[in-house]
Order: structure tokens, then sequence, then C-alpha cells
């Protein structure tokens, strides 16, 4: 080209930039330099079907779904110069051959090919050649649904099979760990759950033995996977060869409804989903944040959910009688509750707030302290120790935005003096809410002594058992709401079913106790959870302008605190060793 | 021109007059008439199993169901095949097609000491709610173990809406065997 030495090339802007350009089915884009082909098509927006990448994971390139056409321009004769056309690109010369898009890096001026003769017929035959031994397992396979294999088995599949011999036979059925059970014939020999077990819960324990159509997955002999990480094989497995216990047939896929929310049985407040139908959970699953859980979660935490219609719930108000529990209705309790409270002083309440509640919660204990003019307001802390993974070794999931709303710095510290008080009699009644005393260090004779106490549970405990009126609370499933992880990230909860029978969003019940101790009308309380959050963005200058309705699915950071994940910590490094893509 | 002009016919005396006409199709009617007193209307007995008086089948006292062809869309039922399994795994596909949610299963794992703990699953719930079905067949073409067919039956009662309900043991009774159908789930798998 005549004007190249007066206009700069596209790849000498690209590069300035350190991009390359390429061509993904015709058309041109910029892509970072190093980027794998099979993300650099995401980004052009081109589907590239795949089973044994995964972008968290290293890429063996063993699966062969992701084969398409590529092409480079032509290396040049001795002496001859390159030629660009008029937009400044060379000439692309397509390879015969297809190469795997998950293992190689783009280039300047490469051209992909998604789509076309070539690139059909290597899918039609890879996914020819992994149904071969398949089981027709899809009507008792839990992964039916969300399954890989059937999902491009419509798409490059063919209707019948030419597999005239007898299928290979592997274990089925196989329960390779507490949680976990695991179905040979399924397995496509993809390797993902070979790979997370090794590098990210590294706790090598699975891997291939025998050789050919005889490849099977197995557990390392006398060993069980029992990692407290293992479940995310489950998630990870394209098809159904590994399958949780606790999930199993329990219900189809395809009648679940999805809501996005976030664990919180720690501090890292991981992002899920919440799988329901009707008013049941059926399952919980990692929903991936890079900046919090990646895309994976602990057992413990995935299996520890509250069910609305588990037999523990509370569902109605109780009010104590002769030392007996009565239920009894919303107005008359709240009532009840009013009386009794203005029958103290403002310094003989004290208030358990918790760590588990969301701030919205938090906001409605702090007025209420204000309304009895008490200071004696505290979380109760619950530290273990971290997993060095994804488990916080703080156990309360909002401790962060506890201090925040509340305005103290340690949300703890007059837990001593409330303790002190209550031992001494000073303090007479205590309104509790989500936090078991006797698990936080209060004696029984301790709460005995008292002469009022008021809780707000979802699930029956001993404080529960020892108070004068207990209010039935929501679960964390059950409610909206925001809470801020120890990143000092701000994320939101969504209610994945309703709390079941009589039982109320807690909000609500501490909003109408103030009410019926000011004696206030109802239209002077929030009436609803956005106007609650609305109300706190205005007081809270750290929460300025952030609401339930803005606040997005993956949080932001509004507080910096200098705690990092470290799970996190190592996946960064691994990005930067050009291990996995990230 | 794409008119054509078409002559109305011209009527005969007797044809304006009516009454001939009306005179043969009464007698037409009392033919018949005179033949059901006598038990004689033709295809009766035949084809619909009625007394012969008249072509009215004298339902319930009289009834079609040997003349039910095969095809015959009646009470959804389950089958069990030849060899006495329960061909349903609960994969709740027919709860998913059912147009009016008439189906409802809930699933569950069968004890490894049963004899086809090899299939893994079978319904634990299985209720088809007759108040809502509507006898469409989607069940019986959606299902992919061939567990399910619109059977004979078709005078479902119940005095109350529970009764309506048939679950799992009732659908297997009215159900019954079906052989020779496909089954994968035989020794090569
Ligand atoms: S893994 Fe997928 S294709 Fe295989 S049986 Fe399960 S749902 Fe069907
Ligand atoms: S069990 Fe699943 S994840 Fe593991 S290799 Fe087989 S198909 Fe892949
Ligand atoms: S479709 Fe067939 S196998 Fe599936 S649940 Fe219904 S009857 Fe059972
Ligand atoms: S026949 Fe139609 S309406 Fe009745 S149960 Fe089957 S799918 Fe539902
Ligand atoms: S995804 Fe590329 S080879 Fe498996």
């Amino acid at each position: 080209m005549s004007d190249s030495t007066t206009t700069k090339l596209p790849k000498d802007t690209a590069a300035e930039k350190g991009m390359v350009n390429i061509q993904v089915d015709g058309h041109w884009i910029q892509v970072p330099r190093g980027t794998r082909m099979i993300e650099a098509c995401k980004l052009a927006e081109k589907e590239v079907p795949h089973y044994c990448y995964h972008p968290k994971l290293s890429s063996p390139g063993n699966c062969r779904m992701c084969l398409v056409q590529m092409g480079m321009p032509p290396r040049p004769n001795p002496g001859e110069e390159p030629s660009y056309d008029e937009n400044g690109f060379q000439k692309i010369s397509w390879m015969p051959r297809p190469v795997i898009a998950c293992a190689n890096t783009v280039a300047e001026n490469m051209g992909i090919r998604t789509k076309g003769d070539l690139v059909e017929k290597c899918r039609e035959g890879v996914m020819e050649f992994l149904l071969i031994n398949h089981p027709l397992d899809c009507p008792i396979c839990d992964q039916a649904g969300e399954c890989g294999l059937q999902e491009f088995s419509v798409q490059h599949g063919k209707g019948s099979s030419r597999f005239k011999e007898d299928k290979v036979k592997k274990p089925k059925n196989v329960k390779i760990g507490p949680r976990i059970r695991l179905d040979d014939e399924r397995c496509i020999m993809c390797s993902r759950c070979i790979r997370f077990m090794d590098e990210v819960a590294q706790e090598p324990v699975l891997g291939f033995s025998e050789r050919g159509t005889h490849t099977t997955v197995g557990v390392y002999p006398g060993r069980e996977l029992d990692n407290n990480y293992g479940l995310n094989t489950v998630d990870l497995c394209p098809v159904g060869a590994l399958t949780s216990n606790d999930f199993r047939f329990q219900m189809r896929t395809w009648f679940l409804k999805e809501t996005p929310s976030i664990d919180t049985n720690c501090g890292t407040g991981a992002n899920i989903i919440i799988w329901t139908r009707g008013n049941k959970i059926f399952r919980v699953t990692p929903r991936q944040n890079d900046d919090v859980n990646s895309c994976w979660m602990p057992d413990s935490h995935r299996l520890s959910y509250t069910c609305p219609s588990h037999d523990n719930r509370l569902s109605a108000p109780l009010i104590k009688a002769d030392g007996v529990h009565e239920e009894t209705c919303w107005s008359n309790s709240i009532a009840a509750a009013g009386e009794a409270i203005k029958q103290f002083e403002g310094n003989e309440i004290a208030i358990i707030a918790s760590g588990k509640q969301t701030n919205e919660e938090l906001f409605m204990m702090r007025t209420l302290a204000a309304e009895l003019s008490t200071d004696l307001i505290s979380i109760i802390p619950h530290t273990q120790e971290s997993d060095k993974m994804l488990i916080s070794e703080d156990r309360n999931p909002n401790t962060t935005g506890a201090g925040l709303i509340l305005g103290l710095d340690d949300p703890t510290e007059k837990l001593a003096a409330i303790k002190d008080g209550i031992c001494n009699g000073s303090i007479k009644a205590v309104i509790a809410a989500s936090e078991d005393l006797l698990d936080a260090g209060f004696s029984a004779d301790d709460i005995d002594g008292l002469e009022l106490l008021i809780s707000i549970f979802n699930t029956t405990n001993a404080t529960a058992q020892a108070s004068d009126i207990v209010f039935p609370g929501a679960s964390s499933a059950e409610k909206r709401g925001s809470m801020i992880n120890v990143t000092g990230r701000l994320q939101k909860l969504n209610a994945a079913c309703i709390p079941p029978a009589d039982a109320r969003d807690d909000w609500e019940i501490i909003s109408d106790i103030i009410l019926a101790i000011t004696g206030e009308t109802p239209e002077q309380a929030p009436l609803s959870i956005d106007q609650l959050s609305e109300i706190i963005s205005n007081n809270i200058p750290q929460l300025e302008g952030k609401n339930l309705a803005n606040i997005s699915e993956l949080g932001e950071v509004i507080i910096d605190t200098n705690v990092t994940i470290p799970l996190l910590d190592r996946e960064t490094q691994r990005i930067a060793q050009g291990e996995i893509v990230g | 021109m794409a008119i054509i002009k078409i002559k109305r016919p011209q009527l005969t005396i007797a044809e304006k007059l009516y009454l001939p006409a009306v005179i043969k199709g009464l007698s037409i009617t009392l033919g018949h008439a005179i033949r059901a007193v006598l038990g004689k209307t033709p295809g009766a007995k035949r084809n619909f199993n009625s007394s012969g008086m008249g072509i009215t089948m004298q339902y319930p006292e009289t009834k079609w169901d040997d003349q039910l062809p095969d095809y015959y869309r009646g009470v959804p039922a389950l089958v069990t095949d030849e060899k006495g399994r329960e061909r349903c795994v609960s994969c709740q596909l027919c709860e998913f097609i059912c147009p009016p949610k008439a189906i409802a299963i809930i699933p569950t794992e069968i004890e490894s000491d049963d004899p086809w703990a090899k299939v893994e699953k079978r319904p634990q719930v299985f209720d088809i709610d007759m108040t809502r079905c509507i006898y469409c067949g989607m069940c019986e073409e959606v299902c992919p173990e061939q567990a399910i067919y619109l059977r004979q039956d078709y005078a479902m009662t119940g005095l109350s809406r529970a009764e309506m309900v048939n679950d799992k043991e009732r659908l297997y009774e009215i159900g019954g065997v079906r052989e020779g159908l496909v089954n994968k789930w035989n020794e090569i798998k």
C-alpha cells in the first residue's frame, strides 16, 4: 500500500493499546493480546461449544468440542513485502485442519471461523464419539435440563446412533464421598472435577484410570471426596456424572426458580442462587462474583439453608403465660410487647442486635434503641478460624454493616457492659433478635433473672424458650435487604420464599414494636423495605445514594477494610502466572 | 363477463302446495317410530349394543365398552410391564407438559435391596387430579419410558374433590399390565 508510511495500519494502532486485530466469522474486532481464542469468540458474541474449558481452571484441551477453523496471513516470500487490503488487513489463508479454541491464544491478523462445513463436521464427529457409550439416562439423570451434552446434541448431534456394538459398562451410582454420587457411564472425561480438586481445593483425590473408552474417573484408593469444597465439582461437571446427594432426585431443574442472593453463614457473603419451587428451597449454588467467591462456595454453607417448611420454624407470635407459651395474634402480641417495655426506664433496657441482621433490620434496632433512650445496643461476635479459602473467620455476615449502621467502630463494644448489667441486675429487660443468648456467653441464670425478655427468631432455640414474648421472623432466604461483607462490599439479599404461616419480615416486627411504644400511627413508619432503604441512604453518609433498587447483583465496595479473601488471592496469582484465564 | 345468471326453477302445483312434502316427512318419522316399537331399529343392536328401542343407547344400563377402539383416550393411568416392574421413573416430563397441571409427582430413590435398584428412581407420590385432566393425551405422548397411557375407563365419578384424585396405587390398578413395550432396563442396558 502506497500510503502505508503516512497512515498507521490497524496492527500498529492496536499494538499501541496492547491489542490485536482478529477476524471472527468475517467481522474484525480488537481483543487484548494473549486472549484465548475461545474468550475472543465470546467477546465477539459467537458461541463455541466446550466441555473441558473453564476460565478458573487450567486448560488441558482434552474434550475437543471447541474445535474452530483458524487462518493466518501467508508467510511472505523472501524479499516480498506483505500486502494490505483497503482496510489495512492482510489476506487470511485458512488452515485445512481445525484447532482447539480453548488452549490457543490469538495473534495479529488471525481469522477464526466458528461456523462453516469443517467446524460443523468436527462438532458432529466429537458429539457422536461422546455419545457412543453414553447411557440413556436422561429420564433419571439430575443433570437433565442443564446438561451440556443434551444442549449440544440438540444442535450438533444425530437423531439416532450408528453404534451397533454393546456399550462399555462402567460403575454406576458410586458413593465417592459423604455428599457426592458418581456415575461413570455418564462421564465425558473432561477432567474438570480432577483439576478443581487439584488446583482450587488443593486436595487431589480424583483421577483417571484405565485407557481409551475404558477411561474411568475415580477417587484415590482408600480416600473419599469429603473436602468441604467438593460439591463444586457437581456444579462444574458438564454432565450428570457427579450429582449431589442432597439434591439427588428431589426435583427436575426446569421446575426451579432462580433467585440471586448472598450466603449469610460467614463474613465473605458468597454470591449464591437459591433454587425454589413453590415455597420450598431445593438447592443453593454459587453465583460467579470474581471479587467475592469466584465461582465456588463451601459445602457447609451450601447445605445450611433454612426452608419455610422446616419443623423447627416459628410460625406464630407466642406469649408466655404461667410458664407456657401460647400462640396469639400479631396485634395482641405487639401491644403486649409495647406495654411491657414501657414499664422500664431507658437504662434498664438492653438491645441485643445481631451481625446476622441486614442493614435495614439493624437500622430499625438502632431506631428502637433511640426511642427507648438506651445506648446499650450490641451485636454478638462469632469468630472461628478461617479455612484459608472462602470461609472468613468472622462468622457474622454483616459485622461491617452493623458497625456502620450502629455508628460504632466495634459493634460489640457494649456487650461487656450489657453482660455486667444483666449480672448485677441493673438491666431488667432485654430485646434480642436472631441471637441465641445462651450460645453467646450469657448464663441461664442471667436470662432467668430478667424481668422481661422479648425475642425475634425464625427457628426455635433456648432463648426463645426462655422469652416472655417471641416473634416469628423471616430466614435469610425470605427477605430482601443489604449486608456489607468483610471486604467492605455492599451486597443484597433477595427473597426466594415467603415466611411460613404468620411469620413476618424482621424489620416490620421491629417497626411495629416501635409504633407500639411511641403510639404513632403506622403512616409514620416506613411503609416498605424500599422506603426504609431510602431512609437509610439519607441517614448514613457512606450509603448515600445506595438503596435496594440500585445495588447491583454483584454489589459494590463502599468501605475500605483491607481484608482479602485467601482463595481470591491465589486466583489472582494464578492469573498473573498465566495458568488460568480468570 | 364473470357473472352467470341462473334462472329460478319453475315449481309445479304440487310443490307449491307444500302438503305432499310434509306428508312424506311425517311418514318417514312414523315408519321409524313403528320399527322402534317393534325393536327393529336398523344397526341399534349391532353397532350400539342398545335394546333396539330406538337408536338411543340406554346408558348406563347398556354400555359401549367392548366397542371402544384401542386408541380410545380415557382416564390416564400408569402401567407395569410383563416383569411387574413399574415403568415410571418419575422424570416429571408429564407433570411439566400437562396443560391443566393435573399431575403432581414426588420422586424418590429406589432402595439398594430392590431387584430393580439399577433403575435408581421411581415416584413416591403420583397423583392425577381428574377434575383437572382434559384427556388430551400429552402425558402419554411425552413419556420417555412408555409408562403412562390413556386407558379405556371414562366414567370417573366421585363425591368429593379428594375422591377425584387418582393416587399411585389407583393409577396402577386402572393401568394394569402392558406387554411388548420397549424395555431399556433389560440386561444389556
Ligand atoms: S448426562 Fe446429560 S445426556 Fe447424559 S444422561 Fe444425564 S442428562 Fe442425559
Ligand atoms: S465426572 Fe464430570 S467433571 Fe469429572 S471428568 Fe467426568 S464429566 Fe468431567
Ligand atoms: S413422563 Fe412417564 S416416566 Fe416420566 S414421570 Fe410421567 S409417567 Fe413417569
Ligand atoms: S391427559 Fe392431558 S390433562 Fe390429563 S393428565 Fe395427561 S396431560 Fe394432563
Ligand atoms: S474445551 Fe477445548 S478441548 Fe475441551
